[in-house]
């Protein structure tokens, strides 16, 4: 009895105590780890495409020249064969089809053969790709034994780390998947044990106040680096998501990690402490995740945005996540490269937790 | 056993909330290893009174010592001894008995056997069990099996057998009876007085916020019939209740 009581041991109990009930509760699991799963297995798979261009062979057209032979060996070209003329024209109206392309022999005597090509206004992007693969082709099929008569090219490229959808997509799926978690909850968690008791059953043992918010965040912390790992390996060795630097990177990534989340988990504590009921707890944490969603670079980068949408952009904590996971993931940076959006989380942290100390309600 | 060494001494407690007051007054003693029973309707005053002296809530003015300890001064040493259960408290959720015990010795910072502390109310069975699955009688000995964690000096039962069935009831008895045995001081609201009567050395009674008497059930019992009280109709050797066990069985039963 007359040994002192031990606040590291009740907060590492209620750490413990916390971690399991997360891992076994349905809507955390799914948050963290299946919602930003799906979403990079999707995008993941859609990035292995790449650019296509569809190009439509015109009925009558002659097939076997070294024309089409060359286009048939194009990566990006992909050749629509056995349409009619109609079908055709509605593919280039709609845009289905980026371009239709007719070979005829030449009955006179040179060239050997005449290629007629459209394009559609309704593709114009893929037109222009289009226009200087053929033009590249016809040079290369023109020029084949010619000697150059100004000057010789000779193209190289030099090799770079590929920039994969993946490399865009796993860090905003990474940040929103913390976003998520942080919010919801830490809001739920904290809305239910001060709703059904436990909290005041708490209070009648020796614990601190500190002991029980440090208890739940080192299991929050502790459960969404384990999804973020998992996350990340999923993405390397399935998706070849870029780690510039290997371990390192992804330590860094998971620093980075732990910041966004305290940060999230202010939200969420405000949240819990606002909220008049259970269910008004999801629409409010909609309102703080949604914009995030949306705006902060989860899925396309702000730089799209119309330029008025772009502020409201540059004012989110989770665009600054993301923009810092993709600069460590891809590019190698270290924490101090990117202590700018640190900063900028690290502001919205204070402001968050000040706001919190004033709303949470602990009965 | 001396049992005139007040273990909780309290003096004129009151506490008010904004326009209304719970609490107007109030003194008694709780004397060591005695049970003591706070009787009264609800709205009384009898959970505030509990809550105060269990440091759960702010008193507005008066003085309250347990074992020694003020309020005021050492609420964080008076946790340490005492053992609270409270009215419709929950628990951590998806967490099973044992790991809620490991979670209680964590807050309490003792080491326990969670086994051995649920096997102390009957629900080894359960060890695996989720707090939510339980009945209501089990819910109440786990309760009471995480007062017991710090082996404190005093615990409060907050009206444990509100809504269990006779049989449940009667082992909860058993099992106050049991721990007060090993030296423990029980402090019980109820809303039954063939409880309160069976269980407790004293009652107060609470009423308004202010205690109307305070003896033994004895004492306070002859008082009435010295007024010249009578029962309407006369009391024969055994009642309904008694009817109830003896034809559904006194043991243990699975679900209670």
């Amino acid at each position: 009895m007359n040994k002192p009581y031990n606040h590291t041991k009740a907060t590492m109990a209620l750490a413990k105590a916390s971690f399991r009930s997360i891992m076994r509760s349905p809507s955390a699991v799914v948050f963290t780890l299946a919602f930003p799963l799906v979403f990079i297995l999707v995008f993941g798979f859609l990035g292995k495409g790449g650019l296509k261009v569809d190009l439509a062979i015109a009925p009558g057209s002659d097939l076997h020249n070294p024309i089409i032979m060359a286009l048939e060996e194009n990566p990006v070209v992909h050749l629509v064969r056995d349409k009619d003329a109609a079908e055709i024209k509605t593919g280039l109206e709609k845009g289905n089809i980026d371009g239709l392309i007719n070979v005829q022999k030449n009955t006179t005597e040179k060239p050997a053969y005449k290629a007629n090509v459209a394009y559609t206004s309704a593709s114009m992007d893929k037109g222009n790709v289009l226009k200087s693969v053929i033009h590249n082709l016809m040079y290369s099929l023109n020029s084949k034994d010619v000697m150059p008569t100004v000057a010789e090219l000779n193209e190289s490229t030099v090799q770079g780390r590929i920039y994969r959808t993946i490399d865009f997509i796993l860090p905003g799926q990474l940040g929103f998947s913390l976003l998520s978690t942080g919010v919801f909850g830490t809001a739920f968690v904290f809305f239910n044990l001060r709703q059904t008791l436990v909290i005041k059953r708490f209070f009648a043992t020796p614990v601190r106040k500190s002991s029980i918010v440090f208890g739940e965040g080192i299991a929050r912390i502790g459960f969404a680096l384990l999804g973020a790992v998992f996350i990340i390996l999923i993405g390397h060795f399935f998706f070849h998501f870029t780690l510039v630097h290997g371990a390192v990177t992804v330590i860094n990534m998971l620093l980075l990690a732990i910041i966004g989340l305290i940060v999230f988990m202010g939200f969420g504590f405000v949240v819990s402490g606002i909220a008049k009921s259970e269910s008004t707890i999801p629409p409010i944490s909609n309102i703080i995740t949604l914009p995030q969603f949306l705006l902060s670079g989860t899925f396309f980068s702000i730089d799209a945005f119309p330029s008025w949408l772009q502020p409201i952009s540059r004012a989110l904590p989770l665009t600054y996540l993301n923009d810092a996971m993709r600069k460590v993931a891809f590019e190698g940076a270290g924490l101090w490269d990117v202590k700018h959006q640190i900063l900028i989380m690290v502001i919205w942290g204070i402001c968050i937790y000040a706001v919190a100390v004033k709303v949470f309600k602990w009965e | 056993m001396d049992n005139t060494n007040a273990i909780i001494s309290v003096k004129n407690l009151v506490k008010k909330y904004d326009d209304f007051t719970a609490v107007q007054g109030i003194s008694f003693d709780v004397y060591e290893n005695e049970i003591f029973g706070l009787l009264g309707p609800n709205g009384a005053g009898k959970t505030t009174t509990l809550e105060i002296i269990e440091t759960l809530r702010e008193k507005t003015s008066g003085e309250i010592l347990v074992d020694g300890y003020d309020v005021d001064k050492d609420a964080n040493k008076i946790k340490r001894i005492i053992g609270v259960q409270l009215q419709a408290a929950g628990y951590y959720p998806n967490l099973n008995l044992v790991e809620l015990m490991e979670l209680f010795s964590g807050l309490y910072g003792v080491d326990i056997n969670p086994m051995e502390m649920l096997e102390k109310v009957n629900l080894q069975d359960k060890a695996k069990a989720k707090y939510k699955a339980l009945s209501g009688g089990q819910k109440q000995r786990f309760s009471i099996a995480t007062t017991l964690i710090n082996a404190p000096k005093i615990i409060f039962l907050d009206e444990p057998t509100t809504g269990l069935d006779p049989q449940a009831r009667r082992n909860l008895w058993d099992l106050i009876i049991e721990i007060r045995k090993n030296g423990t001081t029980v402090v019980i609201t109820t809303h039954y007085m063939d409880e309160a009567e069976q269980l407790c050395d004293r009652v107060a009674f609470v009423e308004r916020g202010e205690i109307i008497a305070l003896d033994t059930p004895d004492n306070l019992i002859d008082q009435l019939i010295s007024t010249g009280f009578e029962r309407k109709k006369e009391v024969k050797k055994a009642n309904l209740e008694d009817v109830f066990i003896q034809l559904t069985g006194k043991e243990w039963r699975e679900d209670n």
